[in-house]
């Protein structure tokens, strides 16, 4: 998790690398919420079921839906871009899923991700539309959408067995969430840095003029990442709508300022251009974690919320800070 | 006249703004059965007050280049906060008003501080202190609820005849001078004395005209003297200040506090589409809070018209998402007009 990253350059080697800085403080902190957990179960009833292998396991398949949503943001934040349509992208999946059922159920979910991320990407590369504004204006069309497919009410349809299977199964003990969530991480770790795409997608967010000069076909490569951030809402949202046996209104609005600020966590800019895969792994888990612990705390909403936000800017003014105007 | 050429191109997005709401809202009462009377004014302008509030307060962000995420959660913190303390005696109330608007504006505050001395984006620095807000405002209202004068809360969402009436002013309202204004909505009278007597003179003053040069170019104004985190601090702040009023009049509107978290996210997101639809770009620079209020009163005036046209209730989302949706898409005409690629790179 340490090791100096090719990406950061090798120019001085500092202790750590400005890329692996956040990556290790977030770690630390996510050590740090263990810790105040454990310590406060231990007080208040004996145990430490915070270590046990079965509730750290459950943490990550709740995780692994945040996990993936993250994944498909991290690439468009790379980019230097956003996209806002997630919330529905998610409930238009999950819906869509369940309602075609049989074994085209899992293709249809992941479709209409895909198709909702080719649109975002030709709105923001082609007609060059700020992708806060664009991706907004899809989720509008796509909650539309929804809304008049299912009257305003949960669809009645049910998740299929393999939807389930997939959501909430298990293997040799392991929640099969936690596998897919493994599979779409190594996707992107080798998409980011060992394909041509990835590297674009680095060489863009960092100037995107530059990148067009360079002969990189920018406007496939956002495109493309905009496709990749809705498959995996896509994917998130077939996973939801099985992990709770079915779709309903809104299933996707828990997930995409979470998302945003698991990623942010992690170290990626937010103006995109720099930032590595793991630092999102480790922001989804501190996000999930923290949730965790201070609902064991029997924290009410109020207080969850001023923690959540408190953290979040706390951990970005160590090492989220940009740089003073100079010139 | 050459002039006026210059001025009309600087403002060719406020006036299409304009342009489209007088186009809508005219549709819209000749085709209400009781239209072009004060009844509708009065009700549409009550509608609309508060989107309008936190529209401005978008724009303040949004003309420094960044986005403002959490000008929801100050209207809904303010909201419960005025669910308190607009009750009691005249002096309390007037008190009461006085602790709202600086709470507004003490949470615009601690965003500019953020943004300008912890160096965090403003997008995100927002999305935490929203959260934050937000949980305050749990605080102070776990439930629904309130406490509102009902003389304040009337007059306050009607005409200005009401107004005379309740507190005894110019014969109760019956003066003859006072005849052809009486009918005027108290709320539209507000807003333009918000955006007259605040707007106008602080985009006109020197901190005012730093935040334009900001958005055009951060370190232009820096090299040009400007004192940037001044005028960065005082837009977040006045940016808390609209949200505030528009929680303050949220309390009248409703007479009760509520914190209600996907109220404070539906603001937030109808805001940064009232701020583009009003001609303000969100690169920063060009724009004007007077263009995001005639953006909100565009999105209020296209839901007055799936009211008459009795659209079915399930259709209007898909209907608010493809204006939104075909609003927005109208910035791309700019890239037909492109002639060098690079010129899109900005």
């Amino acid at each position: 998790m340490t090791s100096i990253s090719d990406q950061a350059g090798n120019k001085t080697k500092p202790w750590l690398s400005p890329d692996d800085k956040p990556i290790v403080i977030a770690g630390g902190f996510v050590l740090v919420i263990l810790a105040v957990g454990t310590a406060y179960t231990l007080i208040t009833q004996g145990t430490a079921p915070l270590l046990s292998p079965t509730y750290l396991l459950q943490q990550l398949q709740i995780g692994a839906f945040l996990g993936i949503v993250a994944a498909g943001m991290m690439l468009v934040i790379l980019l230097g871009h956003i996209d806002l349509s997630v919330p529905w992208t998610i409930a238009a999946a999950a819906m869509m899923a369940t309602a075609v059922g049989g074994p085209m159920a899992i293709p249809v979910g992941l479709a209409i991700g895909l198709a909702v991320g080719f649109v975002n990407g030709v709105g923001v590369a082609y007609l060059r539309i700020p992708s806060m504004i664009f991706t907004l204006g899809v989720n509008a069309v796509m909650r539309g959408l929804m809304v008049a497919h299912t009257g305003g009410f949960a669809p009645q349809t049910a998740a299929t067995d393999l939807m389930e299977f997939l959501a909430g199964g298990r293997i040799l003990g392991i929640p099969v969430a936690i596998l897919v969530w493994a599979s779409v991480s190594i996707g992107a770790i080798v998409l980011l840095t060992r394909t041509t795409i990835g590297k674009a997608i680095y060489a863009i967010g960092n100037r995107e003029a530059a990148a067009y000069l360079a002969g990189i076909r920018t406007r496939w490569v956002i495109i493309a990442a905009f496709c990749l951030c809705g498959l995996c809402a896509g994917l998130a949202g077939t996973l939801l709508a099985g992990y709770s046996t079915k779709a309903y209104q809104g299933m996707g609005d828990a997930y995409l300022l979470p998302a945003i600020a698991a990623v942010v966590i992690g170290g990626t800019n937010i103006l995109g251009g720099r930032g590595r895969y793991v630092g999102t792994l480790v922001g989804v888990i501190l996000i999930v974690l923290l949730n965790s612990v201070l609902s064991i705390m029997q924290m009410p909403e109020a207080g969850r919320q001023v923690i959540y936000g408190t953290v979040i800017i706390a951990m970005l003014l160590v090492y989220g800070r940009g740089h003073r105007v100079v010139n | 006249m050459e002039n006026l050429q210059i001025r009309l191109r600087q403002n060719a997005g406020i006036l299409t703004a304009i342009g489209i709401f007088v186009l809508f809202y005219v549709f819209y009462n000749f085709n209400h059965p009781r239209g072009f009377a004060p009844a509708i004014f009065i009700q549409n302008s009550n509608e609309v007050f508060t989107l309008a509030m936190v529209a401005m307060a978008q724009t303040m962000a949004v003309l420094l280049g960044g986005l403002d995420l959490s000008v929801g959660a100050i209207m809904t913190l303010v909201n419960c906060l005025a669910s308190y303390l607009l009750v009691g005696s005249p002096l309390q109330i007037i008190l009461g008003f006085i602790v709202c608007m600086a709470a507004g504006a003490a949470c615009g505050f601690l965003n500019g501080c953020i943004v300008v001395y912890g160096r965090i984006q403003p997008i995100i620095a927002t999305l935490a202190t929203g959260a934050i807000f937000i949980g305050i405002a749990l605080f102070l209202r776990p439930s629904p609820g309130g406490n509102v004068d009902d003389d304040l809360s009337w007059v306050m969402t009607n005409d200005l005849y009401e107004i005379a009436a309740t507190y005894g002013f110019f014969d109760d309202g019956e003066a003859a001078w006072f005849q052809p204004i009486a009918w005027f909505p108290v709320p539209l009278l507000l807003i333009i004395l918000i955006a007259v007597l605040v707007w106008v003179p602080f985009s006109r003053s020197v901190t005012g005209r730093t935040v334009y040069a900001i958005g055009s170019g951060e370190g232009a104004a820096y090299m040009s003297g400007l004192a940037i985190n001044r005028a960065k601090i005082a837009a977040f702040t006045l940016g808390g200040f609209f949200a505030g009023l528009g929680g303050i009049y949220l309390t009248l509107q409703t007479s009760s506090g509520n914190a209600d978290i996907p109220q404070a996210g539906a603001y937030t997101l109808n805001s940064i589409a009232a701020v583009v639809i009003g001609g303000t770009s969100l690169l920063g620079g060009i724009g004007s809070a007077i263009g995001s209020i005639f953006g909100a009163l565009i999105l209020r005036t296209i839901s007055f018209n799936f009211r008459i046209f009795e659209i079915d209730p399930l259709m209007q989302p898909l209907f608010e998402g493809v204006v939104l949706l075909a609003a927005v898409s109208l910035g791309a005409i700019r890239v037909l007009r492109v002639k060098n690629t690079l010129d899109l790179f900005r």
